[in-house]
C-alpha cells in the first residue's frame, strides 16, 4: 500500500536554527501516526509546514499522491488535510454549530451571487450543510452544545469542537496538535476512544501528543523527533526500548524528577 | 442580528421540505408553487426584521414636518448604505478601509461628469460609475489584501487622498474646488424630483441593501468571512481563500459607496470634492464603529445618529464639536462594542 502522506528532506530554518533537518517519512492510509519529542524538537513547525503555514527551505510534500510542497494553506485543505491546533484557534465571535458549518466550506458551492439574493437552492445546502454540522457535533459527543455560542464553552468542549470544525472538511488526513492538552483522565481517554474510531472509519490521523500513554495505546507508528531531526520510527513497543529515545525523551524527564526531587 | 437562526428542530423541517421539493415535471405550476414557498421560507428567518423596516420607512414620512426632514432623511438613507457595505468590511472581514469617502464621490462625480460631459443618460451613467468604481477597488484591493496586516488601511487611504487631489485639481472635468452640477435623475421621460420622490428611491436602496448584505452574512460567504475575522488561520486550515474573499467584499463595499455616492450626487444636483476628503472617511468609519461593528442594524444606527446629531447640535453654536466629541466618547465608554451589539449582549444576558 502506497503512504497517503510522504514527506522527503524537509528542512526550515529559523536564523541559525534548524527548527526541521533534513527530515523525511511516511505515513500510511488509516493509521494512527505519532509524532512525540520533547520540547523544542520541532513538532509544531513541523505541523506548521504540513499545512502550508511555513514554506520549507528544501524538501518535498506529497498528499495523497499530489506534490503540495509550497501551496498557501487552503490548498492544502483542498488537496485533503484538516488540522487542530495546540492553542485553540476556534471562531469565537461565532456558535459551535457554526464554527463546524465553516468546516463544510468547501463542501458547499460559496458563491457570490446565490449567496447575495439568497436563492432556494442555497437555502437548501445550507440546510443540508447544518443538517451535516450537527452529525459532525453528534460524532465527537458535543450534542449538549448544539446551540451553544462558541464564546460559553469550557475547554474540554472546545478541544472536541476543533476536532468536529476539522472532520467537517472530511480531510484524508487529520493533523491533531495535542489534542489531550489540559484534558483530565476522562476526557483524555475519550479523545482515545476518537482516535481510534476515526481510524477505524478510514481517516489517517497524525498526531502531535505529550500524553504518553494515549499515544502508546493508539498509535500505530511512532516517530520521534530531536533538535529537528528523526531520532527512531517504529511501532510504539519498538521506539520504547530505543535507547537513543529513552536517553533523549524520557531520559530528560528522568532528570526533569530528580531536579524537582532534589528542589 | 444573530450569526445564526435558531437550529432547534432543523432536521424535521428537512424532513418537511424535502417532501415537497421533488420537483413534479408534469405539473410546472406545481414546481412554481413549491418555489415561492422555498423563497419565503428562504426570507423567514430575517422577515420580521426586514418588514419591520419597510414599515418603519413607509410610515416615516407622516411624522415629517415640512422639506428639511425629508432631506436629513434621504442623507440618512444613503450615509446607512455606504456603513451598511462598510460594516461587512469592517465587522465581517476585519479589515479597515480610510478611503470608501472617495469611493463615495467617484460614484458620484462619474456619474455626474458622464452625464453632464459626455451627455449619457443617468440611468447609464450611474450603474456605468459604480461598476467602474468596483473595478478601481478590485485593483487596489487585490496586491494589498494578499498580504497580512493592515495594508488595505493604508492603500486605501493613499487612494481616498489621491481621489480627492484629482477631483480638486482637474478642474476642466470636475469643476475643480467649487465642484459641479449634476444632471437629476430621469427615468422613462420623467424627471425624478423633488424630497418625497427622493426620500422614496433613498428609502427603497436602503432596503435593498440591508436585505443584501443580510442575505450574504447569513450564508456560506458570510460565514467563511467571519470565520477568518476570528482566526485567519484556522480559516485557511478549513479551505477558507482569505485574500479572495476579502477582496470580494472589499469590492462589494465599494460597490455600495459608489451607489449611494452617485444617488447623492443627482439628489443633490450638486456635488464638491469635499466628499472626497479624508475627514469624511474617517466619519463613515466612525458610524460603522459608534452603531457597532458586524451588525447591519448598527450601521444603520450609526449613519441615523451621527447624521442627525450634528444637525441637532447646531443650536448650540460654538459648543457644537465640544458636545458632538463627548457625546462620541461617553457613548464608547458606555456601549464598547457599538450600540447595537452591546444592548443585544445585555438583552441575552439579562
Amino acid at each position: 500500500m502506497t503512504s497517503i502522506l510522504s514527506v522527503a528532506g524537509l528542512a526550515k530554518r529559523f536564523g541559525g536554527v534548524k527548527a526541521v533537518d533534513d527530515l523525511t517519512f511516511e505515513v500510511a492510509p488509516r493509521t494512527v501516526h505519532a509524532i512525540i519529542g520533547p520540547n523544542g524538537a520541532g513538532k509544531t513547525t513541523l505541523l506548521n509546514l504540513l499545512t502550508g503555514i511555513y514554506r520549507p527551505d528544501a524538501g518535498r510534500v506529497t498528499l495523497a499522491g499530489r506534490d503540495v510542497t509550497g501551496l498557501p494553506t487552503h490548498r492544502w485543505a483542498a488537496a485533503g488535510l484538516g488540522r487542530t491546533f495546540q492553542n485553540l484557534q476556534i471562531f469565537f465571535n461565532m456558535s459551535a454549530l457554526d464554527n463546524v458549518m465553516v468546516g463544510r466550506h468547501l463542501r458547499e458551492r460559496c458563491e457570490l451571487l446565490p449567496s447575495l439574493l439568497r436563492t432556494p437552492a442555497l437555502a437548501r445546502t445550507e440546510r443540508a450543510c447544518r443538517t451535516a454540522a450537527r452529525e459532525m457535533m453528534h460524532r465527537v459527543g458535543l450534542d449538549a452544545w448544539l446551540d451553544a455560542r462558541a464564546d460559553s464553552m469550557p475547554y474540554g468542549a472546545l478541544k472536541r469542537l476543533e476536532i468536529a470544525r476539522a472532520l467537517a472538511l472530511e480531510p484524508q488526513v487529520l493533523l491533531l496538535d495535542e489534542p489531550a492538552a489540559g484534558l483530565n483522565q476522562t476526557e483524555a481517554r475519550e479523545i482515545d476512544a476518537l482516535i481510534r474510531e476515526l481510524a477505524a472509519g478510514g481517516t489517517t490521523v497524525l498526531l502531535v501528543e505529550h500524553n504518553m500513554r494515549l499515544v502508546m495505546e493508539v498509535s500505530h507508528r511512532v516517530l520521534v523527533l530531536d533538535r529537528g531531526a528523526k531520532l527512531a520510527e517504529g511501532t510504539p513497543a519498538e521506539v520504547a526500548r530505543d535507547e537513543r529515545v529513552i536517553e533523549a525523551y524520557l531520559g530528560v524527564a528522568e532528570a526533569e524528577a530528580t531536579e524537582a526531587a532534589d528542589a | 442580528m444573530t450569526p445564526s437562526r435558531s437550529a432547534a428542530g432543523a432536521p424535521a423541517q428537512d424532513v418537511a421540505a424535502s417532501g415537497p421539493a421533488q420537483p413534479n415535471p408534469r405539473r410546472p405550476l406545481g414546481r412554481v408553487a413549491v418555489r415561492a414557498f422555498e423563497v419565503v421560507v428562504g426570507l423567514a428567518p430575517r422577515g420580521p426584521q426586514l418588514g419591520a423596516l419597510a414599515l418603519v420607512l413607509a410610515l416615516l414620512p407622516f411624522t415629517f414636518a415640512n422639506n428639511y426632514f425629508y432631506e436629513v432623511a434621504i442623507l440618512v438613507a444613503l450615509n446607512a448604505i455606504v456603513c451598511v457595505g462598510l460594516n461587512l468590511l469592517i465587522g465581517y472581514a476585519g479589515q479597515i478601509s480610510l478611503g470608501h469617502a472617495g469611493f463615495y464621490a467617484l460614484g458620484g462625480y462619474g456619474s455626474a461628469i458622464a452625464a453632464a460631459r459626455w451627455g449619457w443618460p443617468v440611468w447609464a451613467s450611474m450603474p456605468a460609475a459604480v461598476l467602474a468604481v468596483g473595478a478601481l477597488a478590485w485593483l487596489v484591493g487585490r496586491p494589498t489584501l494578499r498580504l497580512k496586516g493592515h495594508t488595505l488601511a493604508m492603500a486605501t487611504l493613499g487612494l481616498g487622498v489621491i481621489v480627492s487631489i484629482v477631483l480638486t485639481n482637474e478642474d476642466r472635468i470636475t469643476g475643480g474646488p467649487d465642484g459641479m452640477a449634476v444632471p437629476p435623475l430621469v427615468l422613462a421621460g420623467r424627471t425624478l424630483q423633488g424630497e418625497p420622490v427622493w426620500y422614496g428611491i433613498a428609502a427603497a436602496a436602503l432596503w435593498l441593501a440591508v436585505w443584501l448584505a443580510g442575505n450574504l452574512i447569513d450564508s456560506p460567504v458570510g460565514r467563511a468571512l467571519r470565520a477568518l475575522h476570528g482566526s485567519e488561520v484556522a480559516a485557511e486550515t478549513l479551505g477558507v481563500d482569505s485574500a479572495r474573499w476579502k477582496l470580494i467584499v472589499f469590492v462589494i463595499s465599494a460597490l455600495f459607496a459608489a451607489t449611494a455616492g452617485a444617488l447623492t450626487a443627482h439628489y443633490a444636483g450638486f456635488i464638491t470634492p469635499s466628499k472626497a476628503s479624508f475627514l469624511h472617511s474617517v466619519e463613515l468609519v466612525i458610524m460603522v464603529v459608534f452603531g457597532g461593528m458586524a451588525s447591519v442594524w448598527g450601521a444603520v444606527l450609526g449613519a441615523l445618529v451621527l447624521t442627525v446629531l450634528p444637525q441637532a447640535l447646531t443650536v448650540l453654536k460654538d459648543y457644537e464639536m465640544m458636545v458632538f466629541g463627548a457625546v462620541l466618547v461617553i457613548t464608547m465608554v458606555f456601549f464598547p462594542r457599538g450600540i447595537v451589539p452591546t444592548l443585544a449582549r445585555l438583552a441575552s444576558k439579562g
